[in-house]
């Protein structure tokens, strides 16, 4: 390193001289040490994400003791089998109910905290945050045993107001209910900040001209926040909805997939067959059909994340 | 258009001052009221879970009182049973000794390649950073069955030295990624003043881009701190006995023994092992709130 300090010493002065391979020279040498402090980074790349990502596809066309080649075979058994089946159906109405609630709830709750004071705006926005700081796995847990049938505390309180208990863990479609509620809990307060932090970036004149124009809060809020917003909810949303298909903390903990499967979505049903069963071809092959539909959102959103770079500039 | 506007400070100039403000203050009041349903809403499991680790278990199984409040007096048997009888602060220095770990790596990795990318250009600079932001996006439950495969292919199955690498696959995109950006708004000025004073890129790395961009630093050290503290999906395949467990897996499994679930424990366990982000969160809550809308608005 003690070298290029030296040679930045020469080589700067007579930059304004600029002759063409002296500056090539010069751009070279930057673009190595460049390259060379993003050595890591790109060993990290494609140590432990490229190459297991093509070492998963040809995993997932072994047979099950991994002997012997089998190509598609795994993929075929995968869409014969009903509980597969139920795999994706259960996986996109999770995601599609989840993110739509937790971006629902994000931008309601974002626009209660804007209507607030300044002063107070922070402690609220700091206490609405908590579920977002609890790691996932912890605060599951604290939902299982709330969940819980016969001491749990909803069935309590159900009870004292009337109601009768609900089974709601144990009863299929209640099942997918909860681990829907827990995981709108756990996101809504990140779309809130985002949210929240878009609103701030609303230039305050527009709603000026709008008041003077006689809008209305809705008229205002459909023709000035929304299409300020556009791009931030597009990208928050997809995000989520890649963070939320493949999620696995909540179904794994509160239900392990169950009753008769489900609950089960593609990260748990291919951790059932990957690691509990030992056929990691098949389970390899079932985390792989996750694939297609997050590459589609992810093409998406590295188009919003550049569009909304050149709009703030 | 035109006509509407130009009527309307004419027809109602004397009602909208009063009922502005009323509908002013009925906004607000309405704020408020829906804000607090939804706060009750987001932490009524927090709040269960502390009523619960604080509860007897004498108190629990008598199922005659109303679960959210504590009759029988506040204890802390929960937490010494915890501490004493389980696994529990194994977990936990495991996990801080992963946490750690990841955190100085990705630190290192992440501030070096996003100086050269957010600064010097080179050949294929841009895709490198476009591919950075793609790994961001793959979800660890896509790969942990061939990193399973390759973990014990190096012999780091069931060893938390096997969390410390791959955890940083989950960190370091992310990191990298907001600290391009944070690079990136620093004045040219800065580094050509420190170019023409004759520094070197590493003493204009620590001397200026550390310095200057070290709230950036630091959420994104928080980032790192929180992800590999909350990771659940790595643990859960590697490892399996529990003196290489993390708190997160440890807690979940290892605590439940048999059928007889000692929830008052239980939750003293997550709450325990929640509190570390919670406090750095509370400490550092711009840090925090600025490493997680960095991700969609730089860049």
């Amino acid at each position: 390193m003690a070298d290029t300090v030296q040679t930045w010493g020469s080589t700067v002065p007579d930059k304004a001289a600029a002759k063409p391979n002296k500056m090539q020279k010069f751009l070279r040498q930057r673009s190595t040490i460049a390259f060379l402090m993003c050595l890591p980074l790109i060993l990290i790349i494609i140590c432990l994400v490229i190459y297991p990502a093509f070492y998963s596809i040809y995993l997932s066309m072994l047979n099950k003791s991994q002997t012997r080649f089998i190509g598609l075979g795994n993929f075929a058994f995968l869409i014969s089998r009903d509980t597969f089946w139920q795999v994706v159906a259960q996986s996109t109405i999770f995601a599609l109910s989840a993110v739509f609630f937790k971006a629902l709830i994000g931008l309601i709750t974002a626009h209660l905290v804007n209507n607030l004071p300044v002063k107070g705006q922070r402690k609220w926005r700091g206490m609405l945050l908590v579920p977002w700081v609890i790691p996932l796995a912890l605060s599951t847990l604290g939902w299982w045993w709330m969940f819980d049938p016969t001491n749990s505390a909803f069935n309590y309180t159900l009870r004292s107001l009337g109601f009768e208990g609900i089974p709601w863990l144990s009863d299929p479609y209640w099942a997918r209910f909860s681990v829907i509620l827990v995981n709108v809990w756990y996101g809504a307060p990140f779309f809130l900040i985002m949210y929240l932090a878009a609103l701030k970036s609303v230039p305050e004149q527009l709603y000026e001209a709008a008041s003077i124009d006689g809008a209305s809060a809705w008229q205002k809020f459909i023709h000035i926040t929304l299409p300020m917003m556009r791009n931030i909810i597009a990208i928050t949303v997809l995000f989520s909805l890649i963070v939320t298909f493949a999620n696995f903390d909540i179904v794994q903990i509160m239900t392990a997939g169950g009753p008769r499967n489900m609950t089960h979505m593609f990260a748990t049903y291919s951790f059932l067959l990957g690691i509990r069963s030992g056929d990691l071809p098949l389970g390899a092959a079932t985390s792989l059909f996750m694939f297609p539909i997050l590459g589609i959102a992810a093409v998406f959103i590295l188009r919003g994340v550049r569009k909304r770079g050149r709009e703030i500039g | 258009m035109s006509t509407i506007t130009a009527s309307v400070p004419a027809t109602k100039p004397m009602r909208t001052g009063a009922s502005l403000r009323r509908s002013r203050r009925w906004a607000l009041f309405a704020s408020y009221f829906f804000l607090i349903l939804f706060a009750i809403f987001f932490l009524a499991p927090p709040y269960y879970m502390v009523v619960t680790a604080l509860k007897t278990d004498g108190e629990m199984a008598k199922l005659a009182t109303n679960p959210w409040f504590i009759y029988d007096g506040v204890t802390l048997d929960q937490f010494r049973i915890l501490l004493y009888n389980t696994d529990f602060l194994i977990f936990f220095k495991n996990t801080i000794i992963v946490t750690v770990c990841v955190v100085a790596i990705t630190m290192v990795v992440s501030v070096l390649a996003a100086f050269a990318l957010g600064r010097m250009r080179f050949w294929g600079s841009s895709i490198l950073a476009t591919g950075i932001f793609l790994t961001y996006l793959v979800p660890d439950t896509l790969l942990f069955i061939p990193m399973f495969q390759i973990v014990k292919s190096i012999g780091l199955l069931n060893s938390y030295w096997g969390m410390v690498l791959v955890y940083p696959t989950l960190t370091v995109p992310f990191c990298t990624w907001i600290m391009i950006g944070y690079f990136q708004s620093i004045p040219k000025e800065l580094d050509e003043a420190a170019l023409i004073d004759g520094a070197g890129h590493m003493q204009m790395l620590f001397k200026i881009f550390i310095p200057v961009a070290l709230p950036g630093i630091i959420a994104a050290m928080i980032f790192a701190f929180t992800v590999s503290w909350a990771a659940f999906v790595y643990p859960m395949a590697f490892l399996y006995s529990s003196d290489q467990q993390v708190l997160t897996v440890g807690t979940v499994t290892s605590l439940i023994r048999g059928d007889v679930y000692k929830w008052g424990m239980l939750m003293a366990g997550a709450l325990l092992a929640a509190a570390p982000p919670l406090v750095i969160y509370a400490f550092l809550m711009d840090y925090y709130i600025a490493g997680l809308t960095a991700g969609a608005t730089k860049g």
